[in-house]
């Protein structure tokens, strides 16, 4: 681990935006933070606590503590590869990249701040081609992604040698069972709808 | 053997490779695979970012082609390996959840579909020694990094792959094959893949340390069962000199593209060409079997 990802003082004031935002979370994710005990082994094998300036460990802490909306921005929520080391080395089983996950959802229902690389918009990129298509669409994707995130000629030196090599589709894909497709992205959306 | 085979989105997109020499291999040892009509997008890191219910419901529905078939499901990408896996305990485990995904897809599923990845099928169902059998080539002392990376083994009490910490699945593949396989600390190290077009930086940084590792232990490739894992090791090497300093040169292949040259399968059909780091090393070291 490379710089002040680990070892810090949390200081938050309780709340600060709205109210504490632990027992959603756990509700979202069905999963309980009681038991943690700081031991901090997940922030030890978290890949990106340098990069994301947060760590799992510290994630829980703040909950603890009573963190509100704020929490939302930290670096780490989508910064989280979802490698789930932490849950693999978690000594209480707390199953920490699904509690990621609830953050993930409660981020993009109160339309929290997006930090720097914008992934719910490489998400709703991906998401939206599936949905149409039924199956991912690399090329319209990419393009999505690219115009909406202002990144279009990064990796442009790539695309000639991913065509030449067939490792990018030209033509969108076909085959899949759109109808049923269709129906769960209906169906999930009246569900997210519900919750509020 | 056969199964009812999820190819999966990449399959015919960034792991044209991995498509072409999972099918291959598994052609030339007598597995049958049959394509499941109309399968669809598993939803990936996207959906379980997004929402719980279209994460789980997604993966349910291919899954209900397959228990139609009657068969176990096959997959070679571990992405749709990991969220079908978590798909059938999310719903195996919740009434919650079994009640809100069969009302998305529009009928029940008990989460009782069997998935396997194509190297659990090859090692336990057709076996080392039937595979040493049939090889006619030999890696030749090869010297390779097997690398799992993160989404067959973990979360380990679902996808239930070998080993959490020290998976040595590949390795067995490796050695049978007349490879050595070495010992180094990366095998489940995470490359960075879910950050791949949003923070390049990081997949560098992350893929690059990877490749340091094998290097340091004395690799002349690294072998993958990951697409997202082969797409950050191999398409990413070029950038890496300008963020780390360090070149590279090494080749990052499927472990089926070895066993496709073990089995003497011609490289075009097992994607061999797709590569962008051409596999020199490995074409140099391969022989006849003695």
């Amino acid at each position: 681990m490379d710089d002040q990802g680990i070892i810090m003082t949390i200081t938050i004031n309780k709340a600060s935006t709205g109210t504490g935002l632990k027992t959603v979370v756990e509700k979202i994710s069905g999963i309980s933070l009681d038991a943690c005990y700081q031991c901090r082994k997940c922030s030890a094998g978290c890949p990106v606590a340098g990069p994301a300036k947060s760590a799992p460990s510290e994630i829980i802490r703040r909950l603890h503590l009573g963190a509100g909306d704020e929490l939302l921005e930290n670096g780490l929520v989508w910064m989280c590869l979802s490698c789930e080391t932490c849950y693999g080395r978690c000594p209480m089983e707390i199953n920490f990249a699904a509690v990621i996950d609830a953050l993930r959802s409660l981020s993009l229902e109160k339309g929290s701040k997006t930090p720097e690389g914008n992934m719910p918009l490489f998400n709703r990129m991906f998401l939206s081609n599936v949905r149409i298509f039924g199956r991912s669409y690399d090329l319209s994707m990419i393009a999505g992604y690219k115009l909406g995130s202002g990144s279009l000629m990064d990796d442009m030196e790539k695309f000639p040698a991913m065509l030449k090599k067939g490792k990018m589709a030209i033509l969108p894909p076909s085959g899949a069972d759109k109808k049923t497709v269709r129906r769960i992205f209906e169906r999930a959306k009246q569900g997210r709808g519900k919750k509020k | 053997m056969k199964y009812a085979y999820y190819p999966g989105c990449s399959s015919h997109s960034t792991a044209r490779d991995m498509h072409e020499s999972g099918t291959t291999v598994a052609r030339a040892l007598g597995i049958n695979l049959v394509e499941i009509e109309g399968w669809s997008c598993c939803g990936a890191t996207a959906a379980h970012q997004t929402d719980r219910v279209l994460a789980a419901s997604l993966p349910a529905a291919n899954m209900l082609l397959a228990k139609r078939m009657g068969l176990d499901m096959l997959v070679t990408c571990a992405a749709c390996y990991n969220r079908m896996k978590v798909t059938n305990h999310e719903v195996s485990s919740s009434t919650v959840m079994r009640t809100r995904v069969a009302d998305a897809v529009g009928q029940p599923y008990d989460g009782s579909v069997a998935v396997r990845h194509l190297v659990e099928v090859l090692v336990e169902d057709v076996g080392l020694e039937k595979l040493r059998n049939s090889f006619t080539h030999s890696l030749g002392g090869l010297k390779v990094a097997s690398y799992y990376g993160c989404l067959l083994v973990r979360p380990h009490d679902i996808t239930n792959f070998d080993d959490a910490e020290n998976p040595t699945i590949l390795d067995r593949l490796v050695n049978a094959m007349g490879g050595e396989s070495i010992d180094w600390p990366g095998k489940v190290d995470c490359c960075g893949g879910g950050l791949n077009l949003t923070r390049t930086d990081v997949v560098v940084k992350l893929s690059g340390s990877i490749i340091d590792m094998a290097k340091a232990a004395g690799a002349d490739c690294i072998a993958v069962a990951c697409p997202m894992c082969q797409a950050s090791l191999d398409l990413r090497q070029k950038d890496m000199p300008k963020q780390t300093g360090r070149r590279y040169e090494m080749p990052i292949v499927y472990i089926t593209q070895l066993l496709g040259l073990c089995l003497g399968i011609p490289q075009k059909e097992i994607g061999l060409n797709r590569l962008m780091i051409a596999p020199t090393a490995v074409l140099q070291s391969l022989g006849t079997k003695a």
